[in-house]
């Protein structure tokens, strides 16, 4: 089985800076980590390989100091990893991502493909159905258990709103996990020995066969045209004082007021 | 048939979205929106449905307010599929070449929306929040929350067509039901029959934790950190019961195991905006704000005056989650 996890490297904090002059993140002043949710795909890509065998590689794409999340990857416990850093992919909006991302996965090789559900920085959860469209295999996303698994076939579950869909398709297969679907494991103490020594290999878009053109800012359709911070203009509440029951009461009063209380 | 260009397109479009042949409300509030924007840009707005035996359904997304409804009906798109859906959008979307297509930011069209966005070499912007047309550029302007909600951004598409977003449900409002109005049904027919997919839906498992959907719910009743326990939640799910509202969670509670990861609320979890949203000992992390600050009506219920959550909310009760839920419920079965 070759399993690809793609990963991002995102901001680890609540204190976005932006920078006035273009209106972008900037991302190299805050502390980095690896997207959260994508623990549970490198979680679930580790579980296949334990099942069914084969080989896990992590894939990321940004600039060289996006290694240091790669390592983190291999002190789980993933075989390999790759970086894609080049200059010419900088500012891809989702669209760029993922034909970047198809390109590193096609040649790598791929049974099943896994995406977190989305990452905490951007929030779209679009690059990992796109990069499936992509590489013309199926995408089942929101994924919280998968129910089987062969060299031939999955059948998973896709949270929906309200309640699953269970869904049965024939490798090879991208999806995208909630963090329901494992408790990723930690990083063991072998795999940090190794990931201190190991050196990702890094992929520039030639080294992929990937087209300018359609990659980075040139290859992005959208444009981030303004960035703001959210007003929270809630107000004051209105503290309710008294003891627990006056208190109570005059909440009660409220609400009912407004005809919640049926 | 070919490629969607700003000289070429034409027309808002609102896509549908149906689950066993019932439409998700947010079709009906984006077809409100839709209005507004195809009255600005002095273009129709079109309405689209994908299913199986739907025809009897087309009627209702005009009394909505849509000029033109476009039916692709087959067997074949009975339940969601993400291959099968986003080539019949997509050869659909090349025949008549909307300049601006946009759904729900449900499980689904956050889905397949982005494999059409690849197929028809369009961008597309998740999870809007606003649309603005620049009165210029006639551009749309798709503006939605990043980080978490800690970031707002406008978003512009200057060159490629359509202008694909996906929009959250709850925030924009639908037109009253016009009865009278009139408009246009075609019937798409395309080859669905010959499309690849290598999936297949075998079952549909209700929720069954959840007697209320989070996404629906007017009113939901939360639990986070501060309820300390599994056993504990059980004083959530009373209020919930008595007020009749679903069941959420913060991701603390979740995180500790008290309540499946369904009830979540929050960056991570599902976003929500009730008319009526009761946070019981939840500090009010960014993350958790992220996912319920849009409701119409926040109740705070914490020991720590200090606590983040009184900022969003309206009323707010400083205490003993343990002391004022109870009293809350006696008062509401009493009444």
């Amino acid at each position: 089985m070759d399993i690809v996890v793609c990963v991002k490297q995102v901001p680890d904090t609540t204190n976005i800076k932006v920078d006035p002059e273009t209106g972008t993140l900037k991302r190299e002043t805050a502390g980095t980590i690896l997207n959260p949710f994508d623990l549970y795909a490198i979680e679930e890509g580790l579980k296949i390989k334990e099942k069914l065998g084969g080989k896990v590689t992590v894939i990321t794409m940004g600039p060289p100091m996006a290694k240091e999340i790669l390592k983190t990857a291999i002190g789980m416990g993933v075989d390999e990893a790759v970086l894609i850093s080049d200059r010419r992919v900088a500012g891809s909006d989702t669209w760029a991502t993922s034909y970047v991302l198809s390109k590193a996965i096609q040649k790598l090789g791929f049974n099943v493909v896994l995406f977190g559900k989305q990452a905490i920085d951007g929030d779209t959860a679009q690059v990992g159905p796109s990069t499936a469209e992509f590489l013309n295999i199926p995408c089942i996303t929101w994924v919280k258990k998968i129910r089987e698994i062969s060299d031939k076939e999955m059948v998973a579950e896709m949270m929906m709103e309200d309640g699953v869909d269970v869904i049965k398709v024939s490798l090879p297969v991208a999806i995208t996990v909630v963090k329901d679907i494992n408790s990723p494991r930690l990083e063991s103490l072998k795999g940090k020995m190794r990931a201190k020594k190991y050196e990702p290999a890094t992929w520039t878009l030639d080294d992929i066969g990937g087209e300018e053109l359609k990659s980075g800012l040139k290859g992005s359709p959208t444009r981030v045209k303004q960035t703001w911070s959210p007003q929270r203009d809630f107000g004051h509440a209105e503290i309710f004082q008294g003891e627990t029951d006056e208190k109570v009461a005059k909440l009660y009063d409220k609400i009912k007021a407004i005809g919640f209380i049926k | 048939m070919g490629e969607i260009t700003k000289e070429n397109c034409k027309g808002v479009w609102i896509v549908a979205e149906q689950r066993k042949n019932e439409y998700h409300k947010v079709t009906f509030e984006l077809l409100g929106k839709g209005r507004e924007i195809a009255d600005t840009l002095k273009e129709e707005l079109c309405a689209v449905i994908m299913g199986e035996n739907i025809k009897a359904m087309a009627q209702e997304l005009i009394k909505y307010g849509a000029d033109k409804v476009y039916i692709i009906d087959h067997s074949r798109l009975k339940d969601y599929n993400d291959e099968l859906y986003a080539e019949a959008l997509s050869e659909l979307a090349k025949q008549y070449k909307p300049s601006v297509m946009i759904t729900g930011a449900t499980a689904v069209g956050r889905s397949y929306f982005a494999r059409v966005s690849i197929k028809l070499e369009a961008g597309l912007t998740a999870d809007c929040t606003g649309f603005e047309v620049d009165p210029e550029t006639r551009n749309l302007y798709q503006i939605r929350p990043a980080f978490g909600g800690n970031l707002m951004a406008k978003i512009v598409t200057p060159d490629k067509r359509p202008q694909m977003a996906t929009a959250r449900y709850k925030v924009f409002k639908p037109l009253a039901k016009d009865e009278a109005r009139k408009g246009e049904i075609i019937e798409a027919k395309f080859p669905v029959d010959t499309y690849k997919t290598s999936s297949q839906m075998l079952e549909f498992i209700e929720e069954v934790e959840t007697t209320i959907n989070l996404s629906e719910a007017d009113i939901i009743v939360s639990g986070g950190r501060g309820i300390g326990g599994a056993d504990n939640f059980k004083i959530i799910r009373d209020l919930a019961e008595a007020i009749q509202g679903a069941v959420g969670a913060s991701r603390a509670a979740v995180d500790s195991g008290w309540i499946p990861y369904s009830h979540q609320v929050g960056q991570t979890g599902k976003t929500v905006s009730p008319k009526l949203y009761i946070a019981c000992g939840i500090s009010g992390a960014i993350q958790h704000l992220a996912g319920m600050s849009s409701s119409d009506i926040i109740v705070a219920i914490n020991k720590d005056p200090e606590a983040p959550i009184f900022s969003v909310a309206k009323y707010g009760i400083v205490g003993d989650v343990f002391e004022v839920i109870p009293a809350l419920i006696k008062k509401i079965k009493g009444a």
